[in-house]
């Protein structure tokens, strides 16, 4: 009993904290002068990894955990919130960013998998964890393993934002949809979508996740912003799209205010002027499937 | 009742605290430009990333109208809004409105790993614990001897009172205990529970 409500708290202690970023810009930073950057256009929190997703994709090679120092110069620098990138299922890299006192750590596909059949057991942290989705039954197996937050995936590193749209509304479509449905089927779905039968029951009854669900994976633009918080995201991850462009300071502002003002296009015309050209991008096309990203995740 | 409850919605969880609201029976509305202060009757400042909401307020001109609004109205605020509510912030990155006296100590209950959940007496409703949920939160200390502290945590104030200003280090509105809105709302004469 006692545990219960331990966990219990912890939970609302973790999922509090994914309240506290809504509205919010999360931004993509490896190393303590763009983290600074990021502060000063005000991200509600930084993600501190070595390579942003575009150069992980130039690169190839594996991709793992950053390392702690970078990290840590990080947390010294900023006073926003920290997040970091552990690999799919590795939980002893958690375990390290759980020591380091990280704010979040995001399970991502952006880093190679280290477990092709499981992911991170999360509730076993204090630390919360955000996990990457495309469908609801992903999101609610995440959910069931404890994770307080949800992204869609989008595709990360391709500043092309039609992979987010995909997620976003894949997953929105979904949960309308079991609002609709019987109780008599949500088993039959719940089986479907391999999804925990009780919060497949909780979608149906309250047509949302139970923990905050942001997007990310594709923004590069105020106007991508608005467009994702626009079709239902609380607050998006911003990755290669700021650091990759030509005006990091400048883009990054105009994303916060975008992000805030999404739904107001006057603002959103007025912080899209002046901005230098952002970052390529990808067609679709152009990524092989085997480079997609978005992929990882059972 | 017509009496109207703003919460500001720059950035955090200000659409937790129109819930709330509305469970208590006010109305509630977002507040994101300087015009929709007309009409308001009370102001929520909500927990989010104080850097963040201070920023964007500078940028929608917001400062001196918050600042005028709270000389005539009641304004509460959890968190990162008890920060901005503060005379002083120890954390030059944060301009505070400089609504009650008492200096904001930025996490000073430390990183996340270290956020908890814990009952706390309120003076108000002493017989019955209330669950505060902590969220990398601020402390304050008082710069005035005028004003109310209506709850402490390990003999820290944690819920601050003047002239029906509220300022709270914890997040009343991320538990399903309505009795701090409420309470607030009665006190400045708004609420009916």
């Amino acid at each position: 009993m006692t545990d219960l409500t331990e966990t219990e708290n912890t939970f609302t202690v973790k999922v509090g904290l994914a309240e506290m970023l809504k509205g919010g810009a999360i931004m993509d930073v490896t190393n303590a002068e763009q983290a600074k950057i990021a502060e000063d256009a005000g991200a509600c929190a930084v993600m501190a990894l070595e390579r942003i997703p575009s150069d992980i994709r130039r690169d190839g090679g594996v991709a793992r955990m950053s390392s702690p120092d970078m990290i840590e110069e990080i947390q010294k620098t900023v006073s926003i919130p920290v997040m970091a990138k552990c690999r799919i299922g590795h939980f002893a890299e958690a375990q390290v960013l759980e020591a380091l006192e990280v704010d979040f750590i995001d399970e991502s596909e952006v880093l190679t998998p280290a477990d092709d059949v499981n992911h991170v057991y999360k509730h076993d942290f204090k630390v919360p964890f955000v996990c990457g989705a495309t469908n609801l039954g992903e999101a609610l197996r995440r959910i069931g393993e404890g994770a307080a937050m949800m992204r869609t995936k989008g595709e990360a590193g391709s500043g092309n934002i039609v992979e987010a749209v995909r997620h976003m509304r894949a997953l929105q479509d979904e949960m309308r949809r079991l609002t609709t449905m019987g109780k008599e089927q949500l088993m039959a779905v719940a089986k479907d979508h391999g999804a925990p039968y009780d919060l497949v029951c909780y979608v149906a009854e309250h047509g949302k996740l139970p923990v905050p669900n942001f997007s990310a994976g594709g923004i590069a633009t105020p106007a991508d912003a608005a467009l994702v918080r626009q079709l239902g995201a609380e607050a998006v991850f911003v990755g290669s799209g700021i650091f990759k462009s030509e005006d990091p300071a400048a883009r990054a502002a105009a994303i916060v205010k975008a992000t805030t003002h999404y739904d107001d296009p006057a603002v959103l015309l007025e912080v899209s002027r002046g901005l230098q050209g952002g970052m390529k991008g990808l067609e679709m096309s152009e990524i092989p499937e085997e480079e997609r990203l978005a992929v990882r995740g059972w | 009742m017509n009496k109207m409850v703003g919460v500001l919605a720059m950035q955090g969880a200000y659409q937790k605290h129109i819930d709330m609201l509305q469970a208590c029976g006010a109305r509630a509305k977002m507040v994101r430009y300087a015009r929709e202060l007309d009409g308001c009757d009370a102001l929520i400042i909500p927990g989010g990333e104080s850097t963040t909401i201070s920023l964007l307020l500078q940028k929608s001109a917001l400062y001196e109208p918050l600042r005028s609004f709270a000389q005539t109205h009641p304004v509460m605020g959890a968190c990162a809004g008890m920060i901005m509510m503060a005379e002083a912030v120890d954390d030059a990155r944060v301009t505070p409105l400089g609504i009650m006296p008492f200096r904001a100590l930025r996490n000073h209950y430390g990183r996340q790993v270290h956020s908890f959940v814990t009952d706390i007496s309120l003076n108000f409703d002493e017989g019955r614990p209330f669950p505060a949920v902590f969220i990398r939160a601020p402390g304050v200390e008082k710069l005035s001897a005028d004003i109310n502290v209506l709850a402490e945590y390990k003999g820290e104030p944690v819920m601050l009172e003047k002239d029906g200003h509220l300022a709270l280090s914890f997040h009343p509105e991320l538990t399903d205990d309505k009795r701090i809105h409420a309470w607030w709302l009665k006190h400045i004469h708004l609420g009916t529970l």
